[in-house]
Order: C-alpha cells, then sequence, then structure tokens
C-alpha cells in the first residue's frame, strides 16, 4: 500500500517535470499555428526552422561559443587546478573562496559586470565579449571537476617521476594529465553544457546582431507563442538528453572504476 | 582505450571547429542593422545581399528607449537604425549621427515632400523616412460592445484584465497625457504626477505590458483592447477580421520612423546602399504591403490596393491628424518620464 | 612542486572579468551624472529604499520565498522515494531529475506560456469540460508556478544526495531502540539531512529571487521583481548608477544568505552538483 502511495506520488512529480515538456515537443509537429488544437502531424516547423537564417546563425554562434569557451576553460582551468592544489593551506582557501564567487553570484551581476567593463574598455560588444564572458563563467566550474581527481591523485607519483628521470613537464604530460584526464574531460563537458544552457549573461554581454540560441528564443518567446520554437525545444531536449547520457556513462564509468 | 577515446573528442572538437571557422570565413562587408521587431519583408533583406553582395547582420529592438541606451553605451556598432522621429532629434543633438550622402541615395526623390524637413531633421541631412502612423486602440468587436472613442475605454472595469498596453515608456504616458486633456510633450509635473496616479490606477485592469506579441495575443483573442502602433492593427486586422481600430478622439500621437547612421559605423556607403535599396519604388511596395505600416513613398503608395489606402488604420484623414501631436525630444527633462515608468511598472 | 605560474593565468583572468567589473559596479553605484561629470554619492542607495522600491524587494523575496516553499514540500518527499531501495531502476529515476535541470529554462518558461494563456491548452481542457476559461497567464501564481517548474530539481537533488548516504545502521539502530518511524524521521534522518535542505533552499531561492525572464514572460511585465528592475536600468533607462546600487543590494542579500546557509553545510557535501 505505501509501496503504491510512493509510486503514485513518483508518478505525479514526474508528470508534473515532463508534461510541459511533452506538450511542447507534440506541438512541434502540429500542422497549424494554432494552440490548443492539433489539427495533423508535419514537418513543417522543422523546415522553416532550417529556412530561417536568425536561427542558423543562432545556431552557430552558439555552437562556436560553446566549443570555444568549453576549450579555453579547460586549459586556464586545468593549469589553475593543478596550482592551486599544491598551495598552502591558507593561500588556497583565499583562492577557492575566489573561485566560489563567479559560481554562487547572481548570474545577472555578473553579466552586467562584464557588460560594464567591455563598455568600459571600449570593446565592442559582440562575439568577442560574449566568448569572454564564456570562458569566465566556465573556469570556476572545470577547477571543481578537476580539484577532485588530483586529491585523490598519489603525492609521490610527481617526485617518482622526476626521479626516474623525467623533466616536469614531462612528468606532467605523461603521468600527472593521464590520471587527471577524467576530470579534464568532465570539466570540459560541463563547460560545454553550461555555455549552451546560457541565457543571463550572453543576453547581457552580446550586441550588433550576434545572439545565441537562448537570445533568439527570447525575443521570439516575447513575441508570442511560435510552434518554431516548440521545434527548437524538440531538437535541443534531445541533445541534451544525449549529452547528459553521455556524461553520466563516462561519470559511472570513473565510479565503479574508483570502487575497484 | 580511454587515451583513443579522448582522441576522438579531440578530434572531433578540431574538426566542429575546423568547419565553423570556414563557415564564418567569408569576406564580405558586413552590414549590421538595427530594426524594430517585425518591420521588414526578411526577404528583402535576402535580395540586397544577393545584389550587392554584402552580409546583413540582422538585430531588432522593442522601443526606442531600449535602441538608444544600447548605441549609447556602445554595446555594438550598428551601421543603420530605425527610430523614431524624437529620437532621431536626441541623437541628433547629441551628435550621435553621420550626416548623409543624398547622392548616394538618388531614390530619395521618391519620398513625398511633407515628410522632407520635419521638426526632428529641419533641414533632413540626417534621416531618410521609412514609415509613419499613429497610435490608437485596436479591439476585439466581439468582446468590447461599448462604442470605442476615447483613451478612457482603457480605464474601463468593465474590461479589466483585457487590456494590453505597450510596455513603452513614452507612449504609455503619453495617451495617458492626452485621455487627461494635456500635451504628450508635457513639462509640467503637476500633469505628470495626473497621469502617473491614472496609470498606477490602471494597474490592476491591464493584463500585461506587451512588446511585439500584442500582435500574436490579439490575433489569438488572448484580449479585447490594446495600444498598438496603426500599422501593427493593419497587419492583425488582416489576420483577424474581428479586430478593429479607432484613434480616439482626445488625439494621439503621429510618428515618423527614419533610417539614420550612427556615427561609430565604419559602413556608412554600404549603410546609404541599404536606405537607397529600401526606396526603391518595387521595394518600398514589398515592404509597405507586407508590414502593414503607412509609407511616405509617392510611388509605392500608388501602387498599393485601395483597400489599404482607404483603411484609415493606415492613412487616417486630415481630421484625425489634426489632433495628434508628434513626440518632442524632452532633453534632460526625460529623466522624469524615466522615473514616472520606472514606478508603474514597480508598484 | 614548483608550480605556483600554473595558476597565475587563472588569477589575472579572474582579476580582469570578476574583481574589477565588480569593482566598477560599486563604483557606479556610488556615483551619480551631473552637469560637471560624476560625482560621489549616496542617492542611489537612497533611493532604492523608498517605499516604492522596497515593495519590489519584498515582492522579490515573498515570492521566491514561497517557491522555495513549495519546492521543499513537493521535493523532500520526491527525494526520500528517491533515496529508498523501492525501485528497480533508481539509476534512471534519478537521470530523469537532472535532464529538465539542463534543458533550457527559456524553453520551459516558455511552455508554461503555451498551456496557460486564454487559448491554450488548460483553458480548452476546461471549455472541453464545460467550464468557464480561467486567467492563468499573468498572475502572481504563474509567476511562482515558472519558479517552482524551472527550479524544483535544484531542491530534490541536493537532498537526495545527502539521504542516500545516511548510514543504514544508524537507522536500524534507532529502530532497535524502540523509536517509531515518525520519531527516527524527525530525530534521524531529518537533522541528518539538513545540509542537503539548506543547499537545496539556497539553489532554489537564489535564481528565484533573481530572475527577470520568468517574471517578463509569465507576469507580463505586471509584477516587477528586482532582476527586471535591473534589466530595466540598464537596458531601457540607462541609469546605470541606479542599476549598479540595486545590483550591490542584491549580491549583498544574496552573498550573505549563502554564507548564513552554508554553515549548515560546512562539507560542501549537500553540492551534489559536481
Amino acid at each position: 500500500m505505501k509501496h503504491y502511495l510512493k509510486k503514485f506520488y513518483a508518478i505525479l512529480i514526474y508528470l508534473f517535470l515532463y508534461a510541459p515538456i511533452l506538450i511542447l515537443i507534440i506541438f512541434s509537429f502540429n500542422a497549424s499555428k494554432s494552440r490548443g488544437n492539433w489539427s495533423g502531424f508535419s514537418l513543417h516547423w522543422y523546415f522553416e526552422l532550417l529556412q530561417d537564417r536568425q536561427i542558423l546563425n543562432a545556431l552557430y554562434n552558439t555552437m562556436m561559443i560553446a566549443v570555444l569557451s568549453a576549450v579555453i576553460a579547460t586549459l586556464i582551468g586545468t593549469a589553475a587546478a593543478i596550482g592551486i592544489h599544491n598551495m598552502k593551506k591558507l593561500k588556497k582557501k583565499v583562492i577557492m573562496n575566489l573561485t566560489y564567487l563567479p559560481v554562487v553570484n547572481p548570474d545577472i551581476v555578473t553579466g552586467l559586470s562584464l557588460m560594464i567593463l567591455f563598455v568600459f574598455i571600449n570593446l565592442r560588444l559582440g562575439f568577442l565579449s560574449l566568448l569572454l564572458a564564456h570562458i569566465t563563467f566556465n573556469i570556476p566550474y572545470v577547477i571543481l571537476s578537476v580539484l577532485p581527481k588530483l586529491k585523490q591523485l598519489d603525492k609521490h607519483l610527481y617526485e617518482a617521476a622526476l626521479d626516474l628521470g623525467a623533466t616536469p613537464l614531462e612528468a606532467y604530460r605523461k603521468v600527472i594529465l593521464p590520471e587527471i584526464m577524467p576530470g579534464v574531460v568532465t570539466g570540459m563537458l560541463l563547460a560545454f553544457t553550461l555555455s549552451l544552457d546560457d541565457f543571463v549573461i550572453s543576453f547581457f554581454t552580446t550586441g550588433s546582431g550576434v545572439s545565441t540560441l537562448s537570445i533568439t528564443v527570447y525575443s521570439m518567446a516575447r513575441r508570442g507563442i511560435n510552434p518554431k520554437i516548440n521545434a527548437i525545444s524538440t531538437i535541443l531536449f534531445l541533445t541534451v538528453l544525449l549529452l547528459l547520457m553521455i556524461v553520466n556513462i563516462r561519470m559511472s564509468g570513473n565510479h565503479s572504476k574508483k570502487e575497484r | 582505450m580511454r587515451k583513443a577515446k579522448i582522441l576522438g573528442l579531440a578530434l572531433l572538437l578540431g574538426l566542429a571547429v575546423l568547419t565553423f571557422a570556414a563557415c564564418g570565413q567569408d569576406r564580405k562587408p558586413v552590414l549590421s542593422v538595427y530594426n524594430w521587431g517585425d518591420y521588414i519583408d526578411e526577404s528583402i533583406i535576402a535580395e540586397f545581399e544577393k545584389e550587392f553582395n554584402i552580409r546583413v547582420n540582422y538585430d531588432t529592438f522593442s522601443t526606442n528607449e531600449d535602441m538608444y541606451v544600447k548605441v549609447k553605451s556602445g554595446g555594438g556598432s550598428y551601421d543603420l537604425l530605425f527610430p523614431s522621429d524624437y529620437t532621431i532629434e536626441r541623437m541628433r543633438k547629441e551628435g550621435m549621427l553621420h550626416k548623409l550622402d543624398f547622392n548616394n541615395i538618388p531614390n530619395y526623390q521618391y519620398i513625398e515632400e511633407q515628410f522632407k524637413n520635419l521638426d526632428y531633421d529641419p533641414q533632413n541631412e540626417y534621416s531618410v523616412p521609412y514609415m509613419w502612423g499613429t497610435v490608437g486602440i485596436v479591439y476585439n468587436k466581439k468582446m468590447v460592445t461599448k462604442p470605442v472613442t476615447s483613451w478612457r475605454i482603457l480605464w474601463d472595469e468593465d474590461y479589466a484584465k483585457q487590456i494590453l498596453m505597450l510596455d513603452s515608456q513614452r507612449d504609455s504616458i503619453g495617451i495617458t497625457l492626452k485621455m487627461l486633456g494635456y500635451s504628450m510633450n508635457t513639462r509640467n509635473l503637476q500633469e505628470l504626477a495626473a497621469a502617473k496616479e491614472a496609470l498606477i490606477k490602471q494597474k490592476p485592469l491591464v493584463l500585461a505590458y506587451v512588446g511585439d506579441d500584442v500582435k500574436d495575443k490579439m490575433i489569438a483573442g488572448e484580449a479585447a483592447l490594446a495600444v498598438v502602433w496603426s500599422g501593427d492593427a493593419v497587419y492583425m486586422m488582416r489576420e483577424n477580421p474581428d479586430l478593429a481600430f479607432a484613434i480616439p478622439e482626445e488625439g494621439s500621437n503621429l510618428w515618423f520612423d527614419a533610417m539614420v547612421i550612427p556615427n561609430t559605423s565604419k559602413h556608412k556607403t554600404e549603410a546609404e546602399k541599404f536606405i537607397n535599396f529600401l526606396c526603391r519604388t518595387e521595394i518600398a511596395y514589398k515592404n509597405t504591403d507586407y508590414i502593414g505600416y503607412s509609407t511616405p513613398h509617392r510611388e509605392a503608395k500608388k501602387l498599393l490596393e485601395p483597400e489599404l489606402l482607404n483603411e484609415p488604420a493606415a492613412y487616417p484623414s486630415a481630421e484625425q491628424l489634426a489632433n495628434c501631436e508628434i513626440f518632442l525630444d524632452l532633453g534632460d527633462f526625460l529623466k522624469e518620464y524615466d522615473r514616472i515608468w520606472t514606478e508603474v511598472k514597480a508598484i | 612542486m614548483k608550480n605556483k605560474w600554473l595558476t597565475y593565468p587563472y588569477l589575472v583572468w579572474m582579476l580582469i572579468f570578476i574583481f574589477i567589473p565588480l569593482l566598477l559596479v560599486l563604483f557606479f553605484s556610488l556615483t551619480v551624472r551631473t552637469p560637471e561629470g560624476l560625482a560621489f554619492s549616496f542617492e542611489n542607495f537612497q533611493r532604492f529604499f523608498e517605499p516604492i522600491y522596497l515593495r519590489v524587494l519584498l515582492r522579490s523575496v515573498y515570492l521566491a520565498l514561497i517557491s522555495t516553499i513549495i519546492c521543499l514540500v513537493l521535493g523532500y518527499p520526491m527525494a526520500m522515494i528517491l533515496a529508498g531501495n523501492n525501485f528497480k531502476r533508481k539509476n534512471v529515476m534519478v537521470f530523469l531529475f537532472v535532464v529538465p535541470m539542463w534543458m533550457n529554462f527559456l524553453l520551459r518558461t516558455y511552455a508554461w506560456m503555451t498551456l496557460l494563456e486564454r487559448q491554450g491548452l488548460l483553458n480548452t481542457f476546461l471549455s472541453f469540460l464545460g467550464l468557464p476559461p480561467l486567467n492563468l497567464l499573468y498572475t502572481q501564481e504563474a509567476v511562482v508556478l515558472g519558479m517552482v517548474y524551472n527550479f524544483l530539481p535544484f531542491m530534490v537533488l541536493p537532498i537526495y544526495s545527502v539521504l542516500s548516504k545516511i548510514d543504514r545502521q544508524l537507522i536500524e539502530a534507532a529502530a532497535d531502540l524502540g523509536a517509531d518511524q515518525v520519531t527516527i524521521f524527525r530525530r534521524v534522518i531529518f537533522p541528518l539531512s539538513l545540509p542537503g535542505v539548506m543547499s537545496g533552499i539556497t539553489m532554489v531561492f537564489m535564481p528565484a529571487v533573481t530572475t527577470f525572464v520568468i517574471s517578463r514572460l509569465l507576469g507580463g511585465g505586471q509584477f516587477t521583481l528586482i532582476g527586471n528592475l535591473i534589466e530595466q536600468q540598464f537596458l531601457f533607462v540607462g541609469d546605470w548608477h541606479f542599476g549598479s546600487a540595486i545590483s550591490m543590494v542584491m549580491m549583498v542579500i544574496i552573498l550573505l544568505s549563502i554564507g548564513v546557509l552554508s554553515r549548515y553545510d560546512k562539507e560542501h557535501e549537500g553540492g551534489g552538483l559536481w
């Protein structure tokens, strides 16, 4: 009896979470623009989507920025994590608190403070400013994914490598890096996904016609109901689902290895 | 094994960067256009790109204030803007605009004389008129039974939660001032205080403060009454025959949107080419026909269907226009309007 | 290991893109534009503490608080169900909670726009049942619903991750000592889950109190929240000084509340997000 109650409750919550998304997806295949009625299956809105230059442009920007910001943030973040790991306790604490600042600071404040900076230094708001902003909010997440892996690392591994005649660079490349690689890749995927997902910070730091998908969706949503948004939602939902499955499989793989 | 996977991922990422870089690499000049939302037939942009081999970066705004702040703060450098009269005046006074080279815009000859040398650009050096219109009320005849002759109907409790207001401070404060019998350009603090009070009193009756979504909402029958720009009304009535448009008898706002080039632009010649292109008769006709606004283009107007020409929403009578006021730039006094609108929205 | 230089690019980056921007916000919040240029002043803060803007602050906190409470009430039992070993595909169930979290919140909000409209699906359904249509969109309730919908997973996951770490033996021991289910929950499970609850509260409250999108799309510009006020000052009015002052106030409130809440969560064990 109690078991069924639990099951019932869980189903209700999942229904609440998924019903709106599913309805969105179903209506992306609706032939007409009408919002409450189903008038036949059609891929019309997907074709419209493919012909919409604004959306294709936005998609290009979104992917470009996600890839570039993830890669750059991973480079800076991984290096930083190694450095931080080897710091003395007090210094580490100060820097870690600094790292948490952009994580806990409201997005809107991060976004507009960056906008002020870019305008102040006369950087034209557009692709570059967007990229810099994304790298900025991505770095902390990379650090936070790499640090735990460094903690698991055997302290003497690096010294052993040096003793065996490796140069410091070689020791990093051949010994340390492979060990922390899972954390690095997770960090990069996380950064990539966060960049895809961001709206608020992008909204404040973009300009002159450069927009990402989420900005385009916002401006479309502000113009009213548009089935094209449903089509975008469907595609994005499936992409996110796929990405998360990959990350999840990776993470569970790491887990089982650790437990062995 | 894992190394291979990572390598694969890295390869994929590299490949993505390469393809994207390849896509992004065309050396065409890029023209950044900043226009109102839904204010052009987008196929015209494609035609222009094809004919002149210029890439157009098209971006939209929803109010003059929104556009002004973005351009003023240096957020993005645009090459062509479509502001309204009072904002052009403000930008001109603040030295934000390039003087146009009319030798590059021969099609300017088609613009009717009555739209040249208006107060916002007295010598006509900075702007080329794009569209003009009025502000009025669009209403759903099935939901509104009372006659729509006064702005006061927007304060009528019978239509509580069925009224859409424009989320644009000059327009919303302006019509309230008109309703109270004052000028839309008032600098009288008492009159403004009265307008503020009226707007606050109206707030519980308002369903939403909207921008471009007003069209979608009214066409779908989501609300009974909405304050709109005339051209949008033409579009809405085309889509939903239950809708009608009225310019209240207290008078309204007569506005002109024109094309200007901000002085931060590095593509002035290309921008002038675009202006000239938009003033080409068949393009101007196509555009006017599509968006439903009133054109200042003499030849394009001749091509329009009589149905549209006789539509009072698009081409109101002289009598109706006599009652209308044009917005003026208020200079520093604008702060008071900013403040009132912020407070009305905040309460 | 002498590799401090590895952190330098990061530190320089953070200095330029986090620290200096925040200083600029502080600078703008403490100045006003006068005909002679910028002048130091507390005017912006004074203006914020006028009743009209305090009401906006109160409204934001109030709506965010309500949403947080609803998320907690709905989410805690769900977290317990997930943490219990009653279901076969537990991993899949947890995964299903993560997915909507990563779906862009604009789309999640937009989904409700289409449902709540007068011609939307819910009202179509009502009229199908012969009921009169309701005004659902552009109400305070719609804004709260949007917040709850968007942030519920942020409440469930941290609580779940703490609950699933609780040592089973502790519960068995309590049962052996004669505690009934309610007592076990009250004296053992709930106190142990507090860190998760705290971080859940932070993760829901924070984005809820700062949002400007949900109130804009589901509230129709009727219910100005503090985020809308900031957006308006920066993007429509162009008064960066007042906008910065509001941002400073908001930032201080957020950081203080996080500071207070994280006292319960010293080891960041409630995080569960990475």
